[in-house]
């Protein structure tokens, strides 16, 4: 493709807006391109982020993942209680561990009983949310001796300046990225979602793919509660409702595809951080947190409109 | 319960087991009843059964609209915020310009943001999914801009009472979703735009190929799902005398479960009100014979989990059943 | 001589590199059935989907009734009284057998609700005048695939069409449905309906036509009255060049066997199948769409699976492979649908070729790249692909290019044995003799061939043996002398003939 000023603005359009979009905020509110703002700002999105990397490779199979929200809440109220209870590193672990078994059951019922994805990750958010419920017995749960354990260093610690969860977050996206760019599994992911058929007669198990592409959708959960609960220090029954939403905006955001095989990790790191300046942004300019989401449903038509629109080469369907 | 669905299969499919094939909604339905009944003396009782009408007509109300389009082979994420800025609109309203100016305003925005949705699906080219999932999130930013965080309260507590209508134990709230099942039942099986629904589901381009305006017909079904969503808001409005900000947060999600429970398909092509009917009082029993039984509000969650993907696993062997040789 | 209702004349129609259609005339006349004839590729349903208003023609004119007229689409087809039948039928299975009729143009009143009194009394009126044995309340998801294709056929009589074409209509029928078909298509001729039909079943053409007209290479090479011609010249016509100046065949030398598939079964698709393959050798599997070749291959490449039958690889008996063991063991599958079995369409040449045999493009599950590239590089010039690079999505190709990245993606492997399932369909003649030449040259490197093919030239001018199949058995072997056409048509549709006499 060459390089003309009409294939840059087709393809990068939306890249732009969003700068136009930082420059404003940036001469409106001094604060705004600071690098602390912009670590704050990093550090609010690394949990969604965590989460959004897992999901991508789910998003990529052609697959959904409506669980991860629930499943962020029950994560997050076990890696407290059991730090409570057994300590920071058993619960860690078996924080991790549950993350995975939740995710190779959405896996094993939409990748090998071949369930509708939609509704199978529906029926687990629900699920899960009575299994907090379960668990908690209602009540919210707190780190007893939040003030002098190290598990905090998860949520609120620093390394050379840089907040912890966002080095997870940075390390995680590099990690997942090679996963998808490099790795044999990662070309599998892209020809089941871009080919599932195809990929059968090149000797590939989708189905198998699948399962593992949910297994790392409940892996990256189960970090992002790690996070989530040392930076809260404790856990209610709905911390992570509606979570699942907007991961999701920020994979599509990005540019990932719905119908599978084509998207990224960078573009889901763009993606999810959009969504992370547009809120800060509009916060530092004055307007109330809810304004940010009548922005984000702009955004995401705006930027899957115009993606579709470059695809067909036309405005209109 | 005979004619139900069987009427219009026909001859070739209209023996009973093929009609329990397309509707084993009503088996469930028919064993959680006796299940509860059994197990607790105050199921089986008319209060109770009145109750159980009213809590599951709200989800109801939006399932009506849901099945439209979910015929048409699309999913709308957007009718619990649409619900919730219904409300709002018609209590914040009704102080400015009367009770009925600020329903009628209410039910416009449904409409009008049910339209927008179609629109964008009919004219991008943008899966439904997208396009509800922004507006599921956009919407709920429009309502909190209108209320402020706060819930709004009415002023007039004459409002909380216009729903106090019974038919012995039957709400007005049930009645309208009742009417509004049955009238869209018959808007489906009689009317061109029912039946260009399941044409348009099953297979586009023959639909297209015969001249019907699909994009049209999409926008007609988002807008009536919009409109019934704030219908439903209204109605919430009326009960509760509050509109909360996050009310009707997740509804949308119940409201799939009702309509899938059901057997209405996802890709398409294949429902009807009366599956949805059936689904929506599954779940409105299931949830309430589960408080009756007095047990913890986790068990309804995860009942409703596996009773869902059993749904699921049951459609799809009994389809393979009657598609295979 | 009844007069023409339906005449196209200098009618040009192209597509990027290929012109599908080379100003054709030909005229339809109020009550014959004229058939349209070709090898596939040869522009028969561009024909078809310009007559329906599906494609506009580039040039040319079309005449309806004697009036110059446009189809601008399907719907305007329709309400001309032009209708076309699909293989892929046009209905929607929840709707009954009525609204189907009427799909769209249902008789309502002026708020929409349907007068159904009015819809089934016409639909029963069109069903009775074609003598269908169901009624119109029926939901036709709950039909067979013959009675929904009467529902189709019954909307010429809903819409008094003039103009029927029928594509390929007896493709998924048995021989009872197409004999009523024939009795339906008879009806419709005396009530004076023109009909196309486009068939690749020369008996059946000869049963029921009027006239035959021959396509190649999007040109018209003659009409003839059916009455007065044979299959002997009008396969002449359509293939209209002698076989050993086109095609190459590889050198006869035969080394051990590769394959033996013995007794392979499975129900309603193909019943105790045998047979095998050596090294350098090219084997043939002839039969009509719907005879059960890709299934068998499909089946021993481990895609499907088996009721019965046992395989022997290089002398040693295995189980049915899954398609990865099979990948491994040596064996490839060039499928049949190039889009839907063979590419990822939205990955480039690179990836769609290394995509079967990522452990040997890699270290420890680390992709190497460099390879990748030399590979891609290798292949793209062996083969003259035409692409910008090596990450240009293959949606972007054409036909043969894409072909030529399915032949790159297996034969990078240095696989035993290739099986090549319609290698040449749908792409220009150019690609088609290039890929014709390679399966000579796979042959002589010693890999043994499988070829699949309903194209008979080629299926005789490439292989040294063929077996013709027929309704999911293998009919007849041929080798040597023994392998022309007649012997091929002889064994097919006699084969045909018997089945429809039990």
């Amino acid at each position: 493709m060459e390089l003309t000023a009409r294939n840059i603005l087709r393809r990068h359009g939306l890249v732009m807006a969003f700068l136009l979009f930082l420059a404003v905020v940036a001469l409106n509110a001094e604060a705004f391109l600071t690098p602390g703002n912009i670590l704050d700002v990093l550090r609010q999105v690394s949990i969604t982020g965590m989460m959004a990397l897992g999901v991508t490779f789910v998003v990529l199979t052609g697959r959904l993942d409506l669980s991860v929200g629930s499943m962020l809440t029950l994560l997050t109220v076990i890696v407290v209680d059991q730090h409570n209870v057994a300590g920071p590193f058993p619960a860690i672990v078996m924080t991790i561990l549950a993350g995975l078994a939740i995710g190779a059951v959405n896996g094993l019922l939409v990748g090998f009983a071949g369930l509708n994805a939609l509704i199978v990750t529906l029926a687990m958010l629900s699920f899960l949310q009575g299994l907090v419920l379960f668990y908690s017995g209602g009540s919210n749960v707190n780190v007893a001796n939040a003030q002098d354990t190290w598990f905090a260093v998860f949520g609120r610690g620093d390394f050379l300046g840089i907040p912890v969860p966002v080095i997870l977050f940075l390390v995680g996206a590099v990690i997942a990225g090679l996963i998808l760019q490099v790795t044999t599994f990662g070309r599998r992911i892209y020809g089941v979602g871009g080919n599932e058929t195809a990929s059968i007669f090149s000797g590939i198990d989708a189905r198998r793919t699948v399962f593992w592409a949910y297994v790392i959708s409940g892996f990256t959960t189960g970090v992002a509660a790690v996070i989530m609960g040392s930076r809260v220090m404790g856990a209610q029954n709905t911390i992570g409702q509606g979570y699942e939403l907007t991961v999701l905006a920020g994979v599509i955001l990005g540019g990932t595809s719905l119908l599978g095989g084509s998207g990224s990790i960078w573009r889901t790191v763009v993606g999810i951080s959009m969504l992370g300046f547009i809120q800060n942004g509009l916060l530092l300019l004055g307007f109330p947190y809810y304004v940010q989401w009548l922005v984000t449903w702009a955004v995401i038509i705006i930027a899957v409109w115009i993606d579709l629109a470059a695809k067909r080469g036309r405005i209109l369907a | 319960m005979s004619d139900i669905g069987a009427a219009r299969s026909g001859t070739v499919g209209g023996t009973a087991l093929s009609w329990l094939l397309r509707n084993h909604i009503w088996v469930f339905l028919a064993l959680t009843l006796i299940v509860f009944s059994l197990s607790s003396p105050y199921f089986l009782t008319v209060n109770n059964f009145g109750n159980i009408l009213t809590q599951g007509a709200f989800i109801g109300i939006l399932a009506v609209g849901m099945t439209l389009v979910m015929i048409d082979g699309e999913i709308d994420l957007s009718v619990g915020a649409v619900l919730a800025l219904a409300s709002a609109l018609a209590i914040g309203l009704q102080d400015h310009m009367g009770v009925l100016p600020a329903i009628l305003l209410a039910l416009l925005s449904g409409a009008a943001l049910g339209f927008l949705n179609g629109a964008l699906v009919a004219y991008s080219g943008m899966h439904s999914f997208i396009v509800t999932l922004g507006a599921l999130i956009g919407i709920r930013g429009l309502v909190f801009v209108y209320t402020g965080e706060d819930a709004l309260m009415v002023q007039d507590f004459s409002y909380t009472e216009l729903p106090e209508i019974y038919l012995g134990p039957i709400s007005l709230t049930a009645i309208i979703f009742f009417g509004l099942a049955l009238f869209f039942q018959w808007v489906l099986s009689s009317t061109r735009h029912g039946r260009e629904t399941y044409a348009v589901g099953d297979n586009i381009e023959a639909a297209h190929d015969a001249g019907i305006n699909v994009k049209r017909h999409k926008i007609i079904n988002f807008t009536l799902c919009g409109t019934l969503a704030a219908v439903c808001g209204i109605l919430l409005s009326m009960r509760l005398g509050t509109a909360e900000p996050n009310a009707g947060r997740i509804w949308e999600l119940w409201t799939i479960i009702a309509v899938v429970l059901g057997g209405t398909r996802l890709q398409g092509g294949f429902g009807s009100m009366w599956m949805t009917i059936g689904g929506v009082l599954t779940l409105a029993v299931l949830r309430n014979g589960l408080r009756q039984l007095n047990t913890p509000n986790y068990v309804e969650l995860m009942v409703m989990g596996a009773v869902l993907i059993l749904a699921l696993a049951l459609d799809k062997v009994l389809n393979r059943r009657e598609a295979g040789p | 001589m009844s007069e023409v209702v339906l005449e196209v004349s200098d009618i040009t129609k192209a597509f990027p590199g290929v012109v599908a259609l080379d100003r054709v005339s030909f005229d339809i006349r109020a009550g014959e059935v004229h058939a349209l004839v070709g090898e596939n590729g040869a522009g028969k349903s561009t024909l078809m989907k310009v007559l329906a208003g599906l494609y506009q023609p580039d040039g040319g004119e079309i005449v309806y009734q004697g009036q110059p007229t446009k189809v601008a689409g399907p719907l305007d087809a329709r309400q001309k009284g032009i209708l076309l039948i699909h293989q892929e039928l046009s209905l929607s299975p929840e709707l009954s057998v009525a609204e189907n009729i009427y799909l769209g143009a249902w008789p309502c009143n002026r708020f929409g609700v349907l007068k159904k009194r009015e819809l089934y009394s016409n639909a029963t009126r069109a069903l009775e005048a074609l003598g269908c044995g169901f009624g119109p309340h029926a939901r036709v998801g709950t039909l067979s695939v013959a009675m929904q294709q009467m529902v189709e056929i019954a909307r010429a009589e809903a819409f008094s069409a003039n103009v029927v074409i029928f594509d390929e209509p007896t493709a998924s029928l048995t021989d009872t449905e197409r004999d009523q078909l024939f009795h339906t298509i008879r009806g419709l001729k005396k009530r004076g309906v023109g009909i196309v039909y486009i068939s690749h079943k020369m008996d059946e053409i000869f049963d029921i036509t009027d006239r035959i007209t021959v396509l190649r290479d999007g040109q018209v090479q003659g009409t003839v009255d059916t009455r007065d011609t044979d299959l002997n010249r009008i396969t002449r016509m359509m293939i209209g060049r002698t076989l050993d100046t086109y095609f190459v065949k590889a050198k006869p030398e035969f080394g051990a066997e590769v394959l033996r598939v013995e007794g392979l079964s499975r129900a309603g698709l193909f019943e105790d199948v045998s047979f095998s393959v050596r090294e350098g050798e090219v084997l043939g599997l002839y039969g009509l769409v719907g005879a059960g070749r890709s299934e068998v291959v499909e089946t021993v490449f481990g895609v499907r699976k088996a009721d019965r039958g046992t395989l022997w690889w290089k002398g040693a008996e295995i189980d049915l492979p899954t398609p990865r063991k099979a990948i491994d063991m040596g064996m490839a599958l060039v499928p049949e649908s190039r889009k839907e079995q063979g590419l990822v369409l939205l990955m480039g040449g690179r990836e769609n070729t290394s995509l079967p045999h990522l452990k040997l493009f890699s270290e420890v599950s680390v992709m190497n790249r460099a390879r990748e590239m030399g590979v891609f590089e290798k292949y793209r010039s062996a083969l003259s692909i035409k692409t910008t690079g090596p990450d240009q999505a293959v949606s972007q190709l054409s036909g043969g290019n894409q072909q030529k990245f399915v032949l790159a993606k297996w034969l990078c492997a240095d696989p035993k044995l290739i099986i090549l399932d319609e290698p040449t369909r749908g792409i220009d003649v150019g690609s088609k003799s290039a890929i014709h030449e390679l399966i000579a040259e796979l042959a002589e490197r010693g890999l043994a061939v499988i070829v699949i093919s309903s194209e008979m030239p080629e299926v005789l001018g490439v292989s040294h043996r063929v077996l013709a199949m027929s309704e999911g058995e293998v009919v007849a072997e041929f080798e040597g002398d023994a392998l022309t056409e007649e012997n091929l048509i002889d064994a097919v549709s006699h084969h045909r003939q018997d089945v429809a006499a039990e």
